[in-house]
């Protein structure tokens, strides 16, 4: 009886083992390959292997001689800062308004800012562009931060107004009464609680705007204002007929390198309970 | 050192009226309490008081100014919530010293030392650095009313700031509140409970609230001794005021007599009334005989040190004389 158990407790641990594994090699082997790829040169490329054999920088080199790939990833790096920024400021403050203030028609507000964002990039293309064009910034890096800011706002403040809303409201009262106006209420007393909600929302708001390619190919036209994943997709090779895969790879492994440091950075940074001890509870 | 009067108060959330015209005089350096059950509005007196929530209708006046619109921080008043509020993200020094530093002009030296002075007076100066998580509850209260003193009001408002502890600490709790206003008897204080035990031993005075109404002002023995309705009576004093109505009543020319536990004697034979003793409960000091007599309640008898009776005993009681409280059909006292 107790062999039997222990020979099912047994192939359940290896079964779970080996679905981990599974998982893990789906979603990793494709950045491997990659960085596998961006180390070799020349012919080797064409050759299949799955372990390291040849080790060479050339690639890497290469991105940063060849045209204005470092000016792109300075671009993109402008682009989502500026579109994180802008993002956070404006949807911390319409979460205190949704969540806070009491007035006519919020809980419509709220569903009409979450149906925004059901709208696919493709439908408001056109429309946008001529926004952009009326506005004067097209092929301008604020082209980009406009309507990358555009749509990150809706998943932002819902999620911060979600978050807002349970922060005990006695705390809000407390800061008025010792005479705090909304703006200190919101900088000094729900900032500093809300910082695992705002590191989640605007890591995804960095994500979303240094990965968007539809809305930088399309409002960009310059190799000088475009942004990384255009400038990758757009790297040509010697000869019309050559695909350069090598320097490909080594771009978006550079491409790759910021994000997982920033998730790494502030991975750290989320420290949840952060409003334990305020009040009962 | 404020003087506060409310004429005419009245708040409503939409369409309910929550309070329903209160005239009010709190006098300058008075601990008041606002007494009643919950929803009788007590806390939403408070806070229109406070300023958290605006006046539907009525004026608000300290000093004799109409505050109506003026906002909380410029009323001169501090606030003690019954969750604490502290701010969780800063320490013991910073919760205390935060309103300060709100104003201008106040310098940093200055709210040192009003900050250790408050720390001083409740024994909290050794956690000064601390966060609100590492306290424990009677701690961050604790913390809460050192936060209202460094503000240095005029009118120290508190919502119910013992009811999230426990019994002991509750005890400990309420001297110090009550120490605190004699250190402080230039300060006005309003405290809003339910529990009649905080209301009888803090008050100067008393409010009695109830459907956002007032009841009864008075300080706790004119509540004890007089009072005007039967709901006061039954509200203040424990155990509970017993109340005999119907043909008992009758040989005394009321609806309804009143008579509290403690001033019930157990005779022999004869007597006024007599009941079927269905439980008691005996506290050391003094003990209870719960009487089953044809009334709504059993009859509560308090009794000197312990005693004997037991359940199915048949005794006979008689009422204090000049102890009973006689109440017409209105609920009303009849002089």
């Amino acid at each position: 009886m107790g062999a039997t158990i222990d020979l099912w407790k047994i192939a359940k641990t290896i079964m779970f083992y080996a679905v981990v594994v599974f998982i893990v090699v789906v979603s990793v082997f494709p950045f491997y390959y990659a960085i596998l790829t961006s180390f070799k040169s020349g012919t080797d490329i064409f050759r299949v292997s799955y372990w390291p054999v040849s080790f060479s920088f050339d690639n890497y080199t290469a991105v940063f001689n060849q045209g204005s790939f470092p000016r792109n990833l300075l671009n993109s790096v402008f682009v989502a800062s500026v579109t994180v920024i802008l993002a956070l400021f404006m949807a911390v403050t319409a979460a205190f308004a949704l969540s806070r203030v009491r007035f006519r028609g919020r809980g419509f507000l709220l569903m009409v800012i979450l149906a925004v964002s059901m709208f696919p990039q493709i439908a408001v293309l056109a429309g946008l562009f001529e926004v952009i064009r009326f506005l004067g910034i097209y092929n301008t890096p604020w082209a980009l931060i406009f309507s990358y800011t555009i749509f990150t706002l809706p998943f932002t403040v819902w999620v911060l107004t979600t978050f807002m809303r349970d922060l005990p409201i006695e705390i809000e009262e407390a800061a008025i009464v010792d005479g705090a106006t909304p703006w200190v209420i919101i900088t000094r007393v729900f900032m500093p609680l809300m910082w695992p909600a705002l590191v989640t929302t605007g890591l995804l708001a960095f994500i979303g705007a240094w990965n968007e390619f539809l809305f930088a190919l399309t409002f960009t036209s310059s190799n000088d204002t475009r942004t990384v994943p255009v400038a990758i997709a757009l790297l040509s090779g010697g000869s019309q007929y050559e695909i350069p895969w090598g320097i490909i790879m080594a771009a978006s492994v550079i491409v790759t390198v910021p994000l997982v440091v920033l998730v790494l950075i502030f991975q750290r940074k989320i420290v949840s309970g952060l409003t334990a001890g305020g009040v009962k509870g | 050192m404020a003087s506060i009067e409310l004429r005419n108060i009245r708040k409503a959330f939409g369409a309910v009226e929550v309070i329903k015209g209160v005239d009010l005089q709190v006098r300058k350096g008075e601990f008041m309490v606002f007494v009643g059950p919950s929803g009788c509005g007590k806390s939403t007196l408070l806070r229109l008081i406070s300023g958290l929530e605006d006046i539907t209708s009525g004026e608000m006046l300290f000093d004799g100014k109409v505050v109506n619109s003026l906002a909380p921080s410029k009323r001169g008043i501090a606030m003690v919530f019954q969750s604490y509020a502290l701010y969780p993200h800063m320490t013991v020094y910073e919760n205390m010293a935060f309103g300060l530093t709100l104003e201008k002009g106040t310098s940093k030296d200055e709210i040192r030392k009003r900050v250790e002075r408050a720390a001083d007076m409740l024994q909290i100066g050794q956690y000064l650095d601390r966060l609100p998580k590492q306290l424990s509850g009677g701690q961050r209260q604790r913390v809460a009313i050192g936060r209202a003193i460094t503000r240095d009001p005029k009118v120290f408002l508190f919502d119910e700031p013992l009811s999230n502890l426990d019994a002991a600490l509750r005890v400990a709790t309420r001297i110090e509140i009550a120490k605190l206003h004699e250190e402080m008897n230039n300060v006005t204080m309003i405290y809003v409970t339910h529990d009649q035990v905080e209301a009888m031993t803090l008050a100067d005075r008393i409010c009695v609230l109830r459907d956002g109404l007032v009841e009864q002002v008075g300080t706790p023995m004119e509540l004890y001794e007089t009072p005007n309705s039967v709901f006061v009576a039954g509200f203040i004093g424990s155990p509970k005021m017993n109340f005999i109505s119907g043909d008992k009543a009758k040989p005394f020319n009321a609806e309804t007599v009143g008579i509290r536990g403690e001033h019930i004697t157990i005779v022999p034979s004869g007597g006024t009334w007599s009941g079927t003793v269905i439980h008691t409960e005996n506290l050391g000091a003094d003990s209870y005989v719960y009487l089953e007599m044809g009334t709504e309640e059993p009859v509560v008898v308090r009794l000197e040190g312990a005693n004997s009776y037991k359940s199915g005993d048949t005794v006979h009681i008689s009422p204090m004389e000049g102890k009973i409280h006689r109440f017409d059909g209105a609920g009303k006292p009849i002089l």
